[in-house]
């Protein structure tokens, strides 16, 4: 950036107060899900029950009880740059990222097990089953393929500042970036929160 | 930074020069005005396919283009207008230019996502663009994609949906730039009610785009998901629902029409009390009757469904909400008219556009009334009262607002002045053109035109004529308009620091403002229209 | 970019909201084999909104927020909820 003459300085309630205000948006882009699937579900109560235990609640539990752990291990980490044991910090966002590795891999196999019974949208046998459960598959597949998305994006931002903690550019003085990352990954829990047992356990 | 050497002062102009040093600027100023320029261009374009349409119009049957090309042009026009120029429009740019100075700061929160803002915007303005030119045919399922033809069309509707989501994302970041920045950069001593008004307008904006946006682009992702993988949320042969699809658009696009008409209400509330040299009537009153227009004005989305089919019982909630949120924007009209009664009226350029702001606005607001009452909606929806009444909405409120807001702050911007007897003669096209062009749709509307037909029947002839006649007159006014300040941005004589004698920070400064505006923050000590202060003698 | 007054949770807080969490959800998970009826579905959402809750509160850190934050979050969830009602008064008359 040639024209930086403004000073840099971005304060942490600023910076926090930014990421808040997008976290809000990212809350009503599911919001609008959200709605759908709650017109839907009191259209189709029957099928939404009935299409609902296609679903494996094992998987979807275990995904919950993986990003729960991922959330603690992202704000353990907060807590250590805090503490100035960057070590520390840098082990738990590792953690955190194998988590999220984990739930992608579940995720990797659930939908691939979907795919080989054919309950895709657009499908040959979807076509044949009733509207509700069209309906299901397709808010399933929409919402947790944009949740699965956030995981990918809050991956990506833990992993920039896990290097930037390696580098000493985020430290016990300066780690707004690593509070931030640290909200969007709880936004992303958050959202589970949600999904989980409207997609998994109303059956 | 040093090596300039003309003789003007350094401003945010002239301290660096070149394409690339515009093109990466992080100054909100030099944003503002990347924001005008573009803006402009895209309002000129649809300003000519609205001018084309009109031509098509001037006598019964085909004149000069077939029913599919015209249906193509309403939707280009529509989308450019709505999610490219109004909705961005005032914020963007005067928001941008003036909002940090007037609130005492040196620049927005973030001014690295401010100019990343632009480029999302300009990302999407061109994907906008590009739907009309690429292979297959331009979109034509009018601005409001609805479906089930958005889902079937053959035209390119997916490159069009993902314009609307792109631009929606940049309002987005301007939003969220502004609600910090409000929040976070005022001067020392400017509490909130030492703000002035087009802050507080901008303020109350912000909420809306940062909270409705998201909404309308999960919907058109929707839309394209529904293209593109067959998943059916709308299609009711998969057991979807289309009016779930109005509900989603609307819950946006009617909070929508807030985000171009509040900005314009302060804009005009910064003017009136210059131009009569006098205190803002009502001040407190104007900032909650902002905030209350925000609020209620999210919860009115349904008016736009009344003939879709949708519970009695919601239709006289939404039509009750309607009703409410006309008073808020009636507390605005007696207040600016308040200000100017027993003042010191003055009536150059900016204060006539004001005026015709009032009176204009006014004609949309009250139309608005008998189309958010049930009864009549019946009878008037989907005829040409609608477009009349939102193109007085829009072009009469925002557009002529935003006409004063380039007259009022123009000085201040290029440190130059424009011909006045210019800007008069051309406001005098632009307001009779305008009437002349749109007041004859409201009655044949009444009397059953539909919106968006390319032919019509021979005894709407009068009024279609007319209307195209008026269409000249309004290009004429604008073409007035837009050479007196372009060549004045160069050629005018120099300003001075506050040629209208303004009271509000932004003429405290000199013209055109320093790169950092201020070379000391200055500190408030009283509300921010009070004509005594040491600075106007 | 100074952090400064920030408050920081201990080790312990962290543990001990994990651990709520996971009961609450183990709850959640039991609750849907009592067949409650139509209240199956409010259970199951309103055992999510305190998870929701506990988040935002201890994880976000929004309990050591000011008041000004903690609002503004309260009202983006009431805004949604009103959205989510006014769309029902079409839905639940038609």
């Amino acid at each position: 950036m040639s024209t930086t003459e403004h000073s840099e300085f971005i304060d942490s309630d600023t910076g926090k107060m930014g990421m808040w205000l997008f976290l809000f948006t990212e809350l009503f882009l599911f919001g609008g899900l959200f709605i759908v699937y709650a017109v839907m579900r009191s259209k189709y109560a029957a099928d939404f029950h009935h299409a609902a235990l296609e679903l494996n609640a094992f998987v979807g539990a275990t995904n919950t009880v993986v990003l729960l752990v991922s959330s603690m291990t992202v704000a353990m980490s907060l807590t250590a740059i805090q503490q100035k044991r960057g070590g520390k910090a840098m082990g738990l966002l590792f953690i955190t990222l194998l988590l999220a590795g984990v739930f992608m891999v579940n995720k990797y196999f659930e939908w691939g097990h979907k795919f080989s019974l054919h309950l895709y949208p657009g499908s040959d046998v979807m076509q044949t089953l009733p509207h509700g459960e069209i309906m299901f598959f397709g808010l399933y597949f929409m919402m947790t393929g944009l949740h699965l998305l956030h995981v990918i994006i809050g991956g990506v931002l833990l992993t920039v500042v896990l290097f930037k903690i390696n580098s000493g550019k985020i430290n016990s003085e300066h780690y707004l970036l690593q509070e931030n990352g640290a909200l969007y990954w709880h936004l992303v829990d958050l959202i589970w929160i949600f999904l989980f047992p409207l997609l998994y356990l109303i059956t | 930074m040093t090596k300039s050497i003309t003789q003007e002062p350094l401003n945010y102009l002239n301290h660096k020069t070149g394409l690339w040093s515009w093109l990466t600027s992080t100054d909100h100023k030099r944003i503002g005005l990347l924001y005008l320029y573009s803006i402009t261009i895209f309002f000129c374009t649809a300003a000519v396919l609205g001018l084309l349409m009109r031509i098509e119009k001037m006598a019964p049957g085909q004149t000069i283009m077939t029913a599919q090309t015209y249906n193509g042009m309403f939707t280009i026009h529509g989308i450019i207008m709505v999610f490219i120029v109004v909705i961005p429009g005032l914020a963007a740019v005067f928001g941008n230019i003036m909002l940090p100075i007037m609130i005492g700061a040196k620049d927005v929160a973030f001014p690295k996502l401010n100019l990343f803002s632009w480029y999302v915007f300009i990302t999407g303005a061109m994907l906008g663009l590009y739907s009309q030119f690429a292979n297959g045919h331009s979109p034509d399922t009018g601005w409001t994609f609805y479906v089930p033809y958005s889902a079937q069309a053959s035209s390119n509707v997916v490159i069009a949906l993902t314009a609307a989501f792109v631009l929606g994302f940049a309002s987005i970041l301007t939003g969220l730039n502004f609600i910090v920045t409000i929040h976070r950069m005022r001067a020392p001593g400017m509490t909130w009610f030492r703000m002035p008004l087009f802050p507080w307008s901008l303020y109350a904006t912000a909420w809306i785009q940062l909270l409705a946006t998201p909404i309308v682009g999960i919907t058109l992702l929707m839309v394209i998901a529904e293209r593109t993988f067959h998943i059916g949320f709308f299609d009711p042969a998969l057991g979807g629902d289309p009016v779930l699809y109005q509900h989603l658009f609307w819950i946006y696009s009617h909070p929508a029409v807030y985000v171009m008409i509040l900005p314009a209400m302060g804009v005009v509330t910064e003017i009136f009390p210059t131009f009569s040299q006098k205190p803002v009537f009502g001040y407190v009153p104007i900032v909650f009757s902002s905030m209350a227009i925000a609020l209620v004005g999210y919860f009115v989305w349904g008016h736009h469904m009344f003939t879709s089919g949708i519970s009695y019982e919601s239709r006289w909630f939404f039509s009750f909400l309607t009703f409410l949120v006309a008073i808020p924007s009636a507390i605005k009209v007696f207040n600016w008219l308040s200000t100017m009664y027993g003042g010191s009226v003055d009536l150059k350029p900016p204060l006539l556009y004001a005026i015709s702001f009032i009176f204009l606005f006014t004609i949309g607001g009250f139309t608005g009334l008998t189309l958010g009452s049930l009864a009549t909606n019946i009878q008037l929806h989907n005829t040409d009262f609608v477009v009349a009444h939102f193109h007085y909405i829009i072009f009469g409120g925002m557009g002529f607002a935003f006409f004063a807001g380039i007259h009022y702050w123009f000085p201040k911007i290029y440190g130059r002045m424009y011909n006045f007897k210019w800007a008069n003669i051309s406001w005098g096209f632009l307001f009779v053109g305008f009437n002349l062009l749109y007041f004859p749709l409201f009655i044949i509307g009444i009397q059953g035109m539909p919106r968006r037909y390319f032919d019509y029947d021979p005894k709407f002839q009068m009024g279609e004529s007319l209307s195209t006649i008026g269409a000249f007159i309004l290009i004429t006014g604008f073409i007035g308009m837009i050479t007196n300040l372009i060549y004045h941005s160069r050629k005018g004589a120099i300003a001075p620091a506050n040629p209208w004698h303004g009271v509000t920070l932004e003429w405290q400064i000199p013209s055109p403002p320093p790169h950092e505006n201020f070379d000391e923050i200055p500190i408030i000590t009283h509300e921010p229209y009070r004509f005594d202060n040491p600075y106007t003698k | 970019m100074k952090n400064h007054d920030n408050h920081i949770s201990s080790d312990t807080t962290n543990w001990t909201v994990l651990l709520v969490l996971l009961i609450l959800t183990t709850i959640s998970i039991l609750a849907i084999k009592i067949h409650l009826g139509a209240f199956t579905v409010a259970m199951a959402l309103i055992l999510a909104s305190i998870k929701v809750t506990i988040v935002l509160t201890y994880f976000m850190h929004l309990k050591f927020e000011n008041t000004l934050l903690k609002l503004m979050v309260g009202g983006v969830f009431l805004l949604f909820a009103v959205v989510i009602a006014i769309t029902f008064i079409d839905y639940y008359f038609r």
